[in-house]
């Protein structure tokens, strides 16, 4: 009893040591302020955030649904002609909504496959990182390895024979996005493991776990907030290329490389089929790319 | 003709914050065979005043004033003519000996491009040379090493092969900046002599660039204070160290560690060089100095001759007179 | 050097065996059999094919002999395409995938060096323009955005080139492919040459060469681009990998009858031993490069003796 007591105190004492350099306001607020003074990134974020509201919520407003086949109006160039502003495709179905729609599966499946990936990275690195020895060197080789194979063809491999239901495209793409993120919090927890309030709080008993998640991942905190935002773009791409060689979430569903695979079909015909889903998702890598610079340079002022 | 004439060189770079006057007004005079000495903290200009004689300013480095090599302006010459004369006629020696040498190419490459650049030797030719400087800097099988990388040596060693790579075209001017600060203290001993006994066999004149006034004592014979990018007083070293009449030269004095003084605490001068993008108005140093009047911040003080002694060139408002006694006074 | 290389070789095996055992497993774990297909077949056929593919055996056995065929060379049979064998099929489709992705990589590891070397030299010219162009138009728009985009202005505005399809390696039918993959490979050999070199001759042996007195050309070829080189040696391992991601979309967006088109094919069709034959084929030659990447590495640096 006495003892269990104890050790909470010490917890806590030393969760308050270890998460002052995390909220001590002003690096974060410089942080903010470096991330506000970049007007490219801003801008980004701006447009990211527009784009995500208008798949949430856009096609609540729209007259169409994603599926419904308009037969007065197919392969219809973009015209403010009942609402159809994208046009429609060949089943004259509104491109407007199936761009939207489209849009939250790709949006849906970088959020979730880059937090699980994010949390697979920042576990796997944190251990390997903490632990050190033999457990670190086979926790990282199999990092190498993964970095050695070319991960499209095994995760072509995966929804082959797992098949392509929403979260096996997540837990696919998961599995090949997660090193990088592991790899960074290693060298980071291997750097903070020395500091001098990691020994206090061994030297007070806090055990091995609870020193990982409440002093080693806190100060994870800048470098994986970098390295998500660098997540994003790639993971919707990955989803993306399956999604283009028609390996993604399956029909109805659809997402923006459905739509460009559809597209692509149809280009010399109906050339916006492929440039509406085609521009949405190249816009959205881009501005999810400006953002990740961005955080890099507000959050790692070394390394501008 | 002096060998090689500076005559009011200044140094200026274009900054994010504006344009950082990083010297101001360098003269000096340097014969066949003279060493001459620049003294100074980090932030004074002395490198910089030397890069710009060789043409190796960062790019965003302008010059203005002259630098005359037997009496053409290094400063205005194409970068052909100045290829003809670096390397050759003026050579220079970094003072990383780790980072200053290519760590992809053999010391053999390194060492003997020079002589097929300069002196239109065969590779054959200039490997023997090669061999011959290694040699005369005590590399210890200089005929084997030659062939190794510059990782393979040590520290002190990288510097030699720096020091025979500068001396391959026996040149008329050799500079040196802080050839012996990355080093340890035996290896820089060792450094020196090497300097000074090449520059015997050589007849090489030497511009060396130090903060530690124990090597200037021991090699120079002229000396040029600087601070904050200018002169602060410039002279042959005997008058300079017997009566410094500067109050900069005399804090530099007073922070050399002396072995004939039983006082065991190291004096420093305190506060910090001036931020260059802000020069202040009158004198850089009048911040840190003990002797400060109203006149020394708004006025700067010229390089004049000194009055007690015609061969010394001082800018302070203060009469020398006065110093040298404060001094004599605190010495007894 | 030489015990290097062999340790380097040896560290290979561990990889190629867990990619080949997880995707071994993972095709077992798989419910349903690869002969369920809409055709019945009789019993006795069914007996007959799963004694020939060691399927009546237990797993470790059946593994061992998968283990066994793949070092005698043998990827194992397609179950859709009956009469061709994996080897069969990638006899045909291998030569497509090396001609234009081993052409472009050459290619781009050339203009990608180049073009880098140019900017570096000529900090905010038009070509230093040009690299920061290409390299965020590769860097943020995915291939299979290019490609379509390719396609419409090249094929079908201009009419110079054909759309896609293949035609026995007619120069015609391989431009716009290999346009596409040059051009993301340049955006990133482009960018680090660049970078690297900016860097190099900012470093102080550089410094050193200058005082030396030598001409720009003896400083940049000579001195600077072998250091310059080793960034973007490193980065050609995960750019080879990449490039198989993006041969398997170039592919699938011009119709080209390679590899990666097959595997795509293959995973329509639910065809797993094709894919993972394939899968195990490109896994190899992608390790082999990184190996032969890491080689030529600690070849050309002189620090590394080992």
């Amino acid at each position: 009893m006495f003892k269990a007591k104890q050790s909470t105190l010490a917890d806590t004492l030393s969760a308050n040591l270890a998460a002052a350099p995390v909220e001590g306001r002003s690096p974060w607020r410089d942080a903010r302020e470096r991330f506000l003074r970049n007007k490219a990134a801003v801008a980004s974020l701006v447009i990211l955030v527009l784009i995500t509201l208008a798949c949430v919520f856009g096609p609540m407003f729209l007259p169409h649904t994603y599926s419904d086949t308009d037969w007065d109006a197919m392969s219809m160039a973009p015209t403010a002609q009942s609402w159809h502003l994208f046009g429609t495709d060949e089943l004259g179905r509104d491109l407007l909504v199936r761009c939207l729609i489209g849009g939250r599966i790709s949006l849906m499946v970088g959020f979730l496959a880059t937090l699980s990936s994010v949390t697979v990275g920042i576990v796997w690195g944190a251990t390997a990182g903490f632990l050190g020895g033999k457990v670190d060197t086979v926790m990282m080789r199999l990092v190498d390895m993964m970095y050695a194979v070319p991960y499209l063809l095994i995760a072509i491999l995966m929804v082959t024979l797992l098949g392509r239901e929403f979260y096996l495209v997540v837990l696919t793409i998961t599995v090949f996005s997660w090193m990088d993120m592991a790899r960074v919090v290693r060298g980071q927890t291997l750097s903070i493991k020395s500091k001098e309030y990691i020994e206090a709080a061994r030297a007070i008993g806090v055990s091995t776990s609870s020193i990982i998640f409440r002093h080693v991942v806190p100060n994870l905190l800048g470098i994986v907030v970098i390295y998500t935002t660098v997540t994003v773009p790639g993971v919707i791409l990955t989803e993306s290329v399956l999604s283009f060689l028609g390996l993604g979430v399956q029909e109805p569903m659809t997402s923006w490389g459905v739509l460009i695979q559809d597209g692509t079909g149809v280009m010399e015909s109906t050339p916006w089929i492929l440039l509406f889903p085609a521009g949405l998702l190249s816009v959205t890598l881009y501005c999810a790319n400006y953002i990740g610079d961005g955080m890099r340079d507000a959050l790692d002022p070394k390394d501008r | 003709m002096s060998l090689l004439k500076v005559r009011n060189l200044g140094v200026q770079f274009q900054t994010n914050d504006g344009i950082v006057s990083a010297v101001n007004g360098v003269n000096f005079e340097l014969e066949r065979g003279q060493t001459l000495g620049i003294v100074g903290e980090s932030g004074s200009g002395k490198s910089q005043t030397v890069l710009a004689l060789m043409g190796l300013l960062a790019k965003n480095g302008q010059t203005n004033g002259e630098a005359l090599y037997k009496g053409q302006n290094l400063l205005s010459m194409s970068a052909k003519e100045l290829n003809g004369i670096r390397g050759d006629r003026l050579s220079m020696i970094f003072q990383d000996p780790m980072t200053s040498l290519n760590p992809y190419l053999t010391v053999e490459r390194q060492m003997t491009e020079v002589l097929e650049l300069h002196k239109g030797m065969t590779r054959r030719e200039a490997k023997k040379r090669a061999i011959e400087l290694l040699e005369a800097v005590r590399i210890p099988e200089a005929a084997r090493r030659i062939d190794m990388y510059p990782h393979e040596f040590s520290g002190g060693m990288r510097q030699r092969v720096m020091i025979a790579m500068a001396l391959l075209c026996e040149p008329e001017v050799l500079i040196a900046d802080e050839p012996t600060t990355a080093l340890d203290v035996t290896v820089q001993a060792q450094i020196l002599q090497l300097l000074k006994d090449l520059q015997r066999d050589f007849g090489t004149a030497i511009v060396m660039i130090t903060h530690d006034l124990g090597v200037v004592a021991g090699l120079c014979e002229k000396v040029l204070v600087m601070y904050g990018g200018r002169v602060m007083e410039q002279g042959d070293a005997d008058s300079l160290f017997y009566r410094a009449s500067h109050p900069y030269t005399i804090g530099l004095l007073g922070a050399l560690p002396r072995l004939d003084h039983d006082g065991s605490e190291l004096v420093s001068i305190p506060g910090n060089p001036p931020n260059m993008a802000q020069p202040p108005k009158g004198c850089p140093f009048a911040e840190r100095c003990s002797h400060v009047s109203n006149r020394c911040a708004t006025e700067l003080p010229p390089l004049m001759p000194a009055e007690h002694d015609g061969r010394v060139l001082r800018a302070c408002h203060k009469s020398a007179h006065e110093l040298i006694d404060i001094r004599e006074v605190a010495h007894a | 050097m030489w015990s290097y290389t062999f340790r380097r070789v040896l560290m290979t095996i561990p990889t190629l065996l867990l990619v080949v055992t997880v995707c071994y497993l993972m095709l077992h774990a798989t419910p349903g059999g690869p002969f369920d297909g809409e055709r019945k077949l009789s019993a006795a056929v069914l007996a007959n094919l799963q004694a020939k593919y060691h399927l009546d055996l237990p797993l470790w056995q059946q593994y061992l002999y998968y283990l066994k065929s793949l070092l005698e060379g043998d990827l194992g049979a397609s179950f859709r395409y009956a009469d061709w064998s994996v080897n069969d099929l990638v006899a045909k489709a291998l030569p497509v995938s090396l001609a234009i992705g081993g052409g472009s990589l050459l290619i781009s590891v050339v203009i990608g060096v180049g073009l880098g070397i140019l900017s570096a030299l000529r900090q905010n010219s038009l070509v230093d323009y040009l690299v920061m162009l290409i390299g965020n138009i590769g860097s943020a728009f995915p291939s299979f955005v290019i490609g379509p985009v390719l396609i419409m202005v090249f094929a079908i505005w201009f009419k110079w080139l054909p759309a896609g399809g293949w035609d026995d390696f007619k120069f015609a039918y391989m431009v716009l492919p290999m346009a596409l993959l040059t051009f993301i490979n340049i955006s990133t050999i482009g960018r680090v040459m660049r970078g690297s070199l900016i860097e190099v001759l900012n470093s102080n042996f550089i410094r050193t060469a200058r005082a030396k007195g030598l001409g720009l050309s003896t400083i940049v070829f000579r001195h600077a681009l072998k250091p310059a080189l080793m960034p973007v040696v490193s980065v050609i391992g995960p750019l080879a990998i990449s490039s198989i991601t993006a041969a398997v979309v170039t592919e699938s967006v011009f119709s080209l009858p390679g590899i990666g088109k097959l595997i795509v094919n293959g995973a329509s069709n639910r065809d797993y031993t094709l894919v993972l034959g394939l899968v195990v084929l490109v896994t190899v030659v992608a390790v082999l490069l990184n190996l032969l990447v890491d080689l030529a590495y600690a070849l050309l640096d002189p620090k590394i003796r080992y």
